[in-house]
């Protein structure tokens, strides 16, 4: 771009691997003073990685950051706030349990004869919270106020000192439309200022209303650095997330059996707050239903709602064939309705159990403690798991953290297949995992349904739901909107749906 | 070789042989097993029938410990137990008749397995963090053992009660047979069963074993409850074999001990993954050291001081920051090495 | 610390929101007033009981039989309000003692033998503390280390009970300051003044704020840019010191060093605090609070006393009061989390 001003940052060639996963692969990023900019990208395309490499809470394995034309390097977050770059991060990484002036001022207190002033610190935190239009008692404990209020604190601390560019990551999530216009204002102020301003958010709305450019990234990957008066809502999803036209002929999209469609599991009403509301779902024997929608729209909530991992907050789930309404995930297992969640790392994969154990696990906790599975036919079982999907390495007694990301998924599906289930719900199966491993578990999910096992599929990737799915639900702002058969989509159309700026205003 | 050395009981096994070692040098006598009457003496075999209650209370902390958990109760839970069993012996007309004796083990472990209870439902149901759920009846047990023998060391006569701790069958003392039982059941129980898979995944992560279907709750509860019982067996045998309920003294700072034992064995106090041969190994290893300790002549009270050498030596060996402290050691080492080789070409 | 603007409102409404006002400020003072509530309806039971309970030198001996208790609790506070805990409290008490008793015994001057036994405290504290950090040890295990070094070298030092014979330390306790019928001693003024200068480094100074921050959120204090190493660290050290401090006084006051005193001490320390009103998950805590939660232990013992009961009923009781605290901790926790 021809801007006559030099960047105010610059980031160049940036590269964060953890482990055998690279994160971020050398990905440029520039930001010019008294701009917005927005980073986008879906769950795990680098976005918050590329925050904390700039904000020195994670070092670079290669690359380098400029400020001002001047290479500089953070070792913490303390010298990229003496450096002038302040962040909010999205969960607020403020102390609930001191007072709202503290939190404004903790470190630089006001002292008079070596003892803090409190009557300074409660004054000056004051004015930097009127500053922000927000009239609160400054001596009242963080912990009791709302966590908009909590967020507009955190945005206090930061613009409390000499700042020169901030980080806003998922600043609005819980602001209501006030709030967010109050907010607003201030972006525009410090603007004004000459404050490069970094605002990640999920509303694509806010995204248009106040950003001047943005970056996509994708996978770790760079995508582009667009004007926003020169990139389209549609193609900006399209960007986020990503599209070879060439992959989409691989496989035809399976006809669903219509002959005898049984109701399995149905859901009416589910409330969970803050994910979902109200949402009704059926889902047919032999059919894979996709869940579609951008990050933040309940995808996930929605599966753990189906599967009575989280308690419903309103509504009612049945799963038709045995007339069950599980309350907690060993009652849906029992039911036979499984959830492989979204995050394997921390949610599915014991890591230092091996592969063997992890495959049996939910097999054994529904046996029981005392009808232990014979040694042999656990190692029987688990070996024709490992040989059916293709886990490598084919060791049983390797420690199931050592494994790669997507084998770590497979030996998950092992887990939850070794239960016989009737509903699989997968949470982004294919995320995070090479190629290969994507397409395997593609194909199993479509013999999985053409031999009667109903499958509910989440991911980020459009085209992969189209191809996966018999259908699709589309979720906006944690409600289905529709719910179509996937032949009549495209991928264009669905984005459409997905993308849709929100018109229930009303 | 590299399987046996990559053993998680590898190290401390040859930690254990290696201090048994060097009391055989220094003092030939150590070794050294005598018989009398057809009941075999000597350093080694006072090694096996002192190491009982420590070892008992090892095993329930060991599985305590794979659940993420501690258990720092088990000393007052001891207590507890011989002030029951004493006090109900000693109340009886009989207390040389077996049924007395019965009777009196039977009700104190009872009481002792609903303490642990009671422990488990703080931890498991209530959430409350285990060093300070235990903490409670670590306080209040000692009191209520004391309460029990109206603040007295109760004493009592009895042959068959004297009979547990100091007396042998088959040529070894009982003891040591309590001992042998309580490992063979525990690792029956663990290891036939499911519980010792089911109980290393809840202790690992016990959000994916929730999700699993791991009723991790129950698991939990039930390690504090067996960790009761343990203590109360232990409790039983340390009065036997003073032959008096002393509130204060039975079982002080064994739960110190036990965790020693737990993590000189291999076992992680970060919950998982365990080992019950590791265990006894850190049992029979610690109560080698007191042994040695003695030896020395120095006085027992200051064993203390050994044991905390031993724990930093443990820890730092455990500690990531030294581990990466040596692996960067010796990649320099042998970076240099290569690089002198490089112009030895 | 009301609002003075709502006054012209009117009276109810400014009752309210006073009554707000406070809530929103001061809500961790709430469990100091549960404990002081405990005091007060302890004092009024024997008052109304024996008719002749409460007077001046009651209140004295509450504070001079726990004056070591007083001085080891403030200690305790500054670690537990950072999440940790410290078991090393008695017995580092213990072996600074019977070092002390030790040393003038041999004819060293208490001026020396005094910084002397501080030191061994506070090095003591800095072992636990570099184990927490720098080991990445619990705080749990690493002050066990401490606890079992301590008691050692209590042990090492003297295997017997060492008379003290040096005025200078006799003299902490035998010197009687008389208000009436109110007397206080050396060794009160100290746990005292170890009260006042913990309220004033925990209230008053940055260190302390960041030892509050280190109990809400290590992580976010790390993230602003706080100086965490150090003060969890030092919060060790101090705890040492405290430990050093008690040790002195409880040597003046029974007039000999005992290597076996203390044992236990650790626990009535951390339910004293407990009771107190702080918070074992860390961040939220008064010295104060901890100051009630001593004589609240301090009544209790007196109490069994009065009514001529089993002294292991105290134990019984403490536990009981410690099960019922961390339960009601437990709830507030919950509940608050369950909020965000």
């Amino acid at each position: 771009m021809d801007s006559a001003v030099p960047p105010l940052v610059e980031v160049s060639g940036a590269t964060v691997r953890f482990g055998a996963e690279t994160a971020l692969s050398s990905v440029d990023f520039r930001m010019f003073p008294g701009e917005v900019h927005s980073l986008m990208g879906e769950n795990g395309a680098g976005k918050s990685t590329l925050i904390k490499a700039l904000t020195g809470a994670l070092p670079l394995d290669a690359g380098e950051v400029r400020l001002n034309g001047v290479p500089v390097r953070f070792r913490s977050p303390h010298d990229a706030q003496q450096a002038g770059i302040r962040t909010v991060y999205q969960e607020i990484d403020l102390l609930p349990n001191l007072s709202v002036a503290e939190n404004i001022m903790l470190g630089r207190e006001p002292r008079r004869f070596g003892a803090i002033d409190w009557k300074r610190v409660r004054s000056e935190a004051t004015v930097a919270l009127a500053d922000l239009g927000l009239d609160i008692d400054p001596a009242s404990q963080l912990g009791t106020h709302s966590l908009a209020v909590q967020q507009l604190v955190a945005i206090a601390r930061a613009l409390s000192t000499e700042v020169k560019v901030l980080v806003l990551d998922e600043p609005t999530s819980s602001l209501d439309l006030d709030e967010v216009a109050e907010l607003f204002r201030v972006i525009r102020e410090l603007k004004q200022r000459g404050v490069a301003i970094l605002f990640v958010s999920h509303f694509l709305d806010q995204v248009y209303e106040i950003c001047d450019r943005i970056t996509v990234l994708r996978s770790g990957s760079l995508v582009g650095e667009y004007k926003i008066q020169e990139l389209l809502r549609i193609d900006l999803v399209q960007k986020m997330l990503g599209r070879s036209p060439g992959e989409i002929a691989t496989r035809a999209p399976a006809a669903p059996t219509e002959k005898k469609s049984q109701t399995v599991l149905s859901g009416a009403g589910l409330t969970v707050r803050p994910g979902i509301a109200n949402a009704t779902i059926e889902l047919v024997e032999g059919e894979v239903l996709g869940l579609a929608g951008l990050l933040g729209s309940g995808r996930t909530e929605l599966a753990r709602a189906l599967t009575a991992v989280d308690r419903l907050d309103g509504g009612t789930l049945l799963v038709t064939a045995t007339g069950g309404s599980p309350r907690t995930p060993r009652e849906a297992i029992f039911h036979r309705v499984v959830y492989s969640p979204e995050n394997r790392r921390t949610d599915g994969i014991i890591d230092r159990l091996s592969v063997e154990e992890n495959i049996g696990l939910a097999l054994q906790a529904q046996y029981g403690v005392f009808r232990r599975i014979p040694r042999a036919r656990m190692r029987e079982l688990a070996a024709s798991w490992v040989e059916a999907l293709g886990i490598r390495p084919a060791d049983l007694s390797r420690p199931a953290g050592q494994l790669s990301g997507g084998n770590q998924q497979k030996v998950m599906l092992a887990r939850l297949l070794a239960l016989a289930p009737r509903v699989l719900v997968l949470d982004e199966p294919t995320r995070g995992i090479d190629v290969g491993a994507k397409v395997d578990v593609q194909n199993l999910v479509g013999e999985l349904a053409d031999s009667g096992l109903s499958v509910v599929f989440i991911s980020a990737e459009l085209e992969e739901v189209l191809r996966v799915g018999h259908r699709v639900a589309i979720l906006r702002d944690g409600a289905i909107v529709d719910t179509l058969p996937s032949d009549g989509l495209t991928v264009d159309s669905l984005l459409a749906l997905v993308a849709k700026p929100d018109e229930n205003a009303e | 070789m590299k399987n046996i050395v990559k053993h998680r009981v590898f190290w401390p096994a040859v930690a254990l042989v290696a201090l048994l070692m060097l009391n055989a040098i220094a003092r030939p006598s150590f070794l050294s097993i005598t018989v009398q009457d057809g009941e075999l003496y000597g350093s080694l075999i006072s090694l096996l029938r002192n190491s009982a209650p420590l070892m008992l209370v090892a095993l329930g902390m060991t599985i305590v410990i794979a659940t993420r958990g501690i258990d720092l109760s088990v000393g007052a839970v001891m207590a507890v137990s011989g002030a029951v069993a004493l006090t109900i012996i000693a109340d009886s007309p009989t207390p040389e008749a077996p049924g007395t004796i019965a009777t009196a083990v039977a009700v104190a472990v009872v009481v002792t397995l609903i303490a642990g209870a009671w422990n488990g439902f703080l931890v498991a149901v209530l959430g409350i963090q285990p060093i300070i759920a235990t903490l409670v009846l670590m306080l209040a047990g000692r009191g209520i053992a004391l309460l029990i023998t109206n603040g007295e060391i109760t004493t009592v006569n009895s042959a068959p009660y004297k009979f547990m701790s100091q007396g042998y069958l088959l040529g070894f003392p009982f003891a040591f047979f309590v001992s042998i039982a309580a490992i063979v059941i525990v690792v029956l129980v663990q290891r036939r069963t499911a519980l010792g898979m089911l109980t290393e995944a809840v202790g690992i992560n016990p959000e994916a074993s929730r999700l699993a279907g791991v009723r991790s709750r129950g698991i939990i509860w039930g390690a504090y409850a067996a960790s009761g019982l343990l203590a109360g067996f232990a409790g039983i045998l340390y009065s036997s074999n003073i032959m008096a309920a002393d509130s204060n003294a039975a079982g002080n700072l064994i739960e110190l001990d036990a965790i020693l034992a737990v993590v000189l064995g291999g076992t992680s106090l970060m919950g998982g993954k365990f080992s019950i041969a590791g265990t006894v190994i850190g049992v029979f290893t610690i109560q080698t050291l007191k042994s040695t300790i003695v030896f020395l002549g120095v006085p027992s009270p200051v064993t203390p001081v050994f044991m905390a050498a031993v724990v930093i030596v443990v820890v730092a060996v455990q500690s990531p920051l030294l581990r990466r402290t040596a692996l960067r050691a010796v990649g320099s080492i042998r970076g240099s090495n290569s690089n002198t080789t490089e112009v030895a070409k | 610390m009301t609002d003075l603007k709502t006054a012209a409102t009117s009276p109810l409404s400014t009752v309210l929101g006073a009554l707000n006002t406070f809530r929103s400020r001061h809500a961790s003072w709430i469990p100091v007033f549960a404990a002081v509530l405990i005091l007060v309806v302890m004092f009024g039971f024997a008052q109304w009981w024996f008719g002749n309970f409460l007077s001046l030198r009651l209140i004295s001996a509450l504070l001079l039989d726990n004056a070591y208790l007083l001085i080891l609790a403030v200690g305790m506070t500054f670690v537990i309000l950072t999440g940790g805990i410290d078991l090393s409290v008695g017995s580092v008490m213990a072996f600074t003692g019977i070092l002390c008793a030790s040393l003038v015994s041999q004819g060293v001057p208490a001026g020396v033998a005094v910084p002397l036994m501080i030191a061994a405290g506070a090095a003591i504290g800095l072992l636990i503390g570099v184990l927490v950090h720098y080991f990445d040890v619990q705080p749990f295990i690493a002050s066990l280390v401490g606890m079992f070094l301590a008691r050692g070298l209590a042990f090492l030092v003297s295997l017997r009970s060492i008379k003290v014979e040096d005025e200078w330390i006799l003299a902490l306790q035998s010197t009687r300051f008389k208000f009436g019928d109110f007397y206080i001693t050396p060794t009160g003024i100290i746990a005292l003044v170890v009260v006042v200068v913990g309220v004033l480094l925990l209230q008053f100074t940055r260190f302390g704020r960041t030892i509050y921050a280190i109990g809400g959120n290590e992580q976010s204090a790390r993230l602003m840019g706080l100086p965490v190493v150090r003060t969890k660290i030092l919060a060790y050290v101090i705890s040492g010191v405290c430990a050093g401090l008690a040790g002195l006084v409880l040597t003046a006051y029974q007039g000999s060093g005992y290597p076996l005193n203390g044992s236990g001490a650790e626990l009535d320390t951390i339910a004293a605090v407990v009771i107190g009103g702080t918070l074992l998950t860390g961040g939220s805590g008064y010295v104060i609070g901890s100051m009630i939660g001593v004589f609240v232990y301090g009544t209790i013992a007196i109490l069994i006393n009065f009514l001529g009961a089993e002294q292991s009923w105290k134990r019984i009781i403490v536990g009981g009061l410690l099960l019922v605290f961390v339960v009601v901790q437990r709830v507030i926790v919950t509940r608050s989390s369950r909020r965000t």
